[in-house]
């Protein structure tokens, strides 16, 4: 039993190295499973948590265009989120198991989203500075080696690269726009970048588990070094439209090529993860009132089906 | 009343039930009763928006004063609206939503179907367009409304007092002044008059299906062509258009 | 007794992108019936002009074959190359063939 074992996981190890995708049918290692519906749904429960921030402004929206672009980001927001609970759904759990997860607080979601979208140039920040890093991430996680997840991260990879550039034109026209437009735009970075580099997570030196994850292909890449990509990317971006990073320490080392920033504030991270966030409360309450505004209808509809036959269903 | 001046009345109420419209929908974004159907409701808000958007770019043009779409979006008060006073009622539950939905989108449905033969070129060019996102939009609300009202005894419940609440609004979609009576003359508008028939008895069989009731003839709530509106629209408007006011020389 | 709560049986979608080419699977959603789940599949899988035809399976309806049988169903295949019309020699100048 132990050596038949050993046997499947040199082949499955074999199998990743060759670059092989694992499909759901494979046999896999119980932890490979475990890690993955944890950070499936985890990434399942960010893409939904995270329409509420920008939700908010759907209906301030200062343009019929930028209402438009807003609408159609968010939406594909929840689109990814359905992409990816399907894909962990192939790994043998269920929606509503991991919907009670987050609701009940069990399952975790990005620590970015409970913060406050307090401006329009919020919503031009979160494009550009959240979905820039969160792009750095996807494109790393859609070569892992779970066919559907891999997959589902392609097709999000594919729809989100509208959403970093939307973000970053919105900052551009407030940043070349009025005086108080400027000032939002600058007020805006000065409270989203360091979130924005804090939920690429925790630098991982001290995860014992990050080793196997990597030689598994769960985990593609170390925070750390997706942060630091995500760093020397952003801030020319910032300078070309005027507007300052709120980091003192920041600067270009031409020996290394890479931008050097100040320590990040961890305390404040680990609070927000914990549940003392600015808007950690709210953001569940939305998706708990949701879900239970939404039981009749869900239960409707099933009662529906249960009576009709689909023939009569198709031809109504 | 010349012509143009009509058109241009026409064009602003046909534009703001769709945005208003497209608006409320918007509302529901983040909190539908489940994720499928957060991203219907966030498509047919998008195509409300859009039609509004390329009816405003119209009515600008007829104008001629050089206004532009979201000038006229972000610039009128309460009483310059134009849109029927049943899209402006807030969302309520999802019955309340889907009831709204389905007597507005029937409506449209007969009524766009009539507009695409209107003589005004863009006006027919832009009725065939939204036909086809109309006819979407129908069939998504009439599955459910009969989901809702064939259902279970809370859901049939629910959307039957959500049609018997909205059902004095209806009658304001049918309404005609002179705006409409000009423009039916010259072949331009389509006649509210004609798709009535039309819509009564769409909404009859639907609600037979569904197993609901026809709400008795009660007195109906009128006047969103001189811009009486509901209190509701105040809220939707002040919300809506806070950015554009407070920053008047912004672009965004 | 209360019923248990759910989110909808689970459907496969697949989507046929142009005329003439088979339908792709293209992912899953959840849906109370077949009307429905059409109308999500064009909502979520169709926003982009991905397609002009949606087929939908539930879930539970799809039958698969597993992992263990790929040595005996498809293996054997490999060394049966006189299926392949690169296996025959055609004398040179030899034309449609």
């Amino acid at each position: 039993m132990v050596k038949d074992e050993k046997k499947l996981l040199a082949e499955f190890q074999a199998k990743i190295d060759k670059g092989v995708k694992i499909e759901p049918k494979d046999w896999m290692p119980e932890h490979y499973r475990k890690q993955l519906i944890r950070m499936m749904s985890q990434h399942a429960h960010s893409e939904i948590v995270g329409m509420l921030p920008e939700g908010n402004w759907i209906t301030r929206a200062p343009s019929l265009r930028r209402k438009a672009i807003l609408l159609a980001k968010v939406q594909d927001e929840a689109g990814h989120g359905m992409y990816l609970y399907s894909a962990a759904e192939t790994l043998g759990i269920d929606r509503t198991e991991m919907l009670e997860q987050l609701h009940t607080g069990k399952a975790k979601y990005s620590s970015i989203f409970n913060y406050p979208t307090l401006t329009w140039a919020d919503i031009g920040a979160i494009g550009w500075l959240v979905d820039g890093a969160a792009i750095m991430n996807q494109t790393a996680l859609a070569k892992g080696s779970y066919g559907p997840y891999s997959r589902a991260m392609v097709r999000i990879c594919k729809e989100e690269s509208f959403h970093n550039r939307q973000g970053y034109e919105i900052m551009c026209s407030l940043a070349f726009g009025t005086p108080e437009q400027k000032a939002m735009a600058q007020d805006a970075l000065n409270r989203w970048w360091w979130p924005a580099i804090m939920m690429l997570g925790p630098s991982d030196d001290n995860s014992p588990n990050s080793a196997e994850l990597m030689s598994w292909k769960v985990k593609m890449e170390s925070n750390d070094s997706i942060r630091q990509r995500f760093i020397d990317r952003t801030v020319p971006q910032g300078d070309h439209i005027g507007l300052t990073f709120p980091d003192p320490l920041l600067k270009f080392n031409k020996e290394t090529g890479h931008y050097e920033h100040g320590p990040i504030n961890w305390e404040e991270f680990f609070n927000v993860v914990k549940g003392n966030g600015p808007c950690n409360k709210a953001r569940l309450k939305a998706r708990v009132d949701a879900d239970k505004d939404g039981k009749w209808v869900r239960e409707a509809a099933e009662a529906y089906a249960m009576k009709h036959t689909e023939k009569e269903t198709l031809a109504a | 009343m010349e012509i143009h001046k009509a058109l241009f009345e026409y064009c602003l109420r046909l534009a703001d039930s769709s945005l208003i419209l497209g608006q409320r929908l918007g509302e529901w974004c983040g909190h539908g009763p489940i994720l499928e159907e957060d991203i219907a409701l966030t498509n047919i808000s998008l195509d409300f928006v859009g039609h509004a958007t390329a009816l405003l770019q119209y009515a600008a043009k007829v104008e001629g004063k050089g206004r532009t779409e979201d000038d006229l979006a972000y610039h009128r008060s309460e009483r310059e609206f134009k849109n029927v006073l049943l899209v402006e009622q807030p969302n309520g539950d999802y019955a309340k939503t889907i009831a709204r939905q389905f007597l507005f989108d029937t409506f449209q449905y007969y009524y766009y179907q009539a507009l695409q033969e209107s003589k005004d070129e863009t006006l027919a060019a832009l009725a065939q367009k939204s036909f086809k996102e109309i006819t979407y939009h129908l069939r998504h609300s009439s599955q459910w409304v009969l989901r809702l009202g064939d259902g279970t005894a809370e859901s049939h419940e629910r959307i039957q007092n959500a049609i018997n609440d909205l059902w004095m609004f209806t009658g304001d979609l049918f309404d005609m002044d002179e705006v409409d009576a000009l423009l039916i003359k010259e072949g331009i508008a389509a006649d509210p008059g004609q798709v009535k028939q039309k819509w009564n008895d769409h909404v009859a069989e639907l609600f037979k299906k569904a197993t609901l009731q026809m709400p008795a003839p009660t007195y109906m709530q009128r006047g969103s062509r001189e811009g009486k509106h509901t209190e509701h629209l105040g809220y939707l408007l002040a919300e809506m258009q806070y950015l554009p006011r407070t920053f008047p020389d912004a672009k965004w | 007794m209360e019923k248990k709560d759910t989110q909808w049986p689970l459907w496969e979608i697949f989507i046929q992108a142009n005329p003439g080419i088979p339908h792709k699977h293209v992912g899953s959603l959840h849906a109370p019936d077949a009307e429905l789940a059409i109308q999500n599949a064009r909502d979520v899988y169709t926003r982009r002009n991905e397609g002009i035809s949606i087929w939908v399976v539930e879930a539970k309806n799809i039958r698969a074959s597993s992992p263990e049988d790929i040595g005996s169903f498809f293996e054997p295949a490999n060394d049966k190359v006189y299926r392949h019309p690169t296996f025959y020699k055609v004398p040179d100048g030899v034309k449609y063939l």
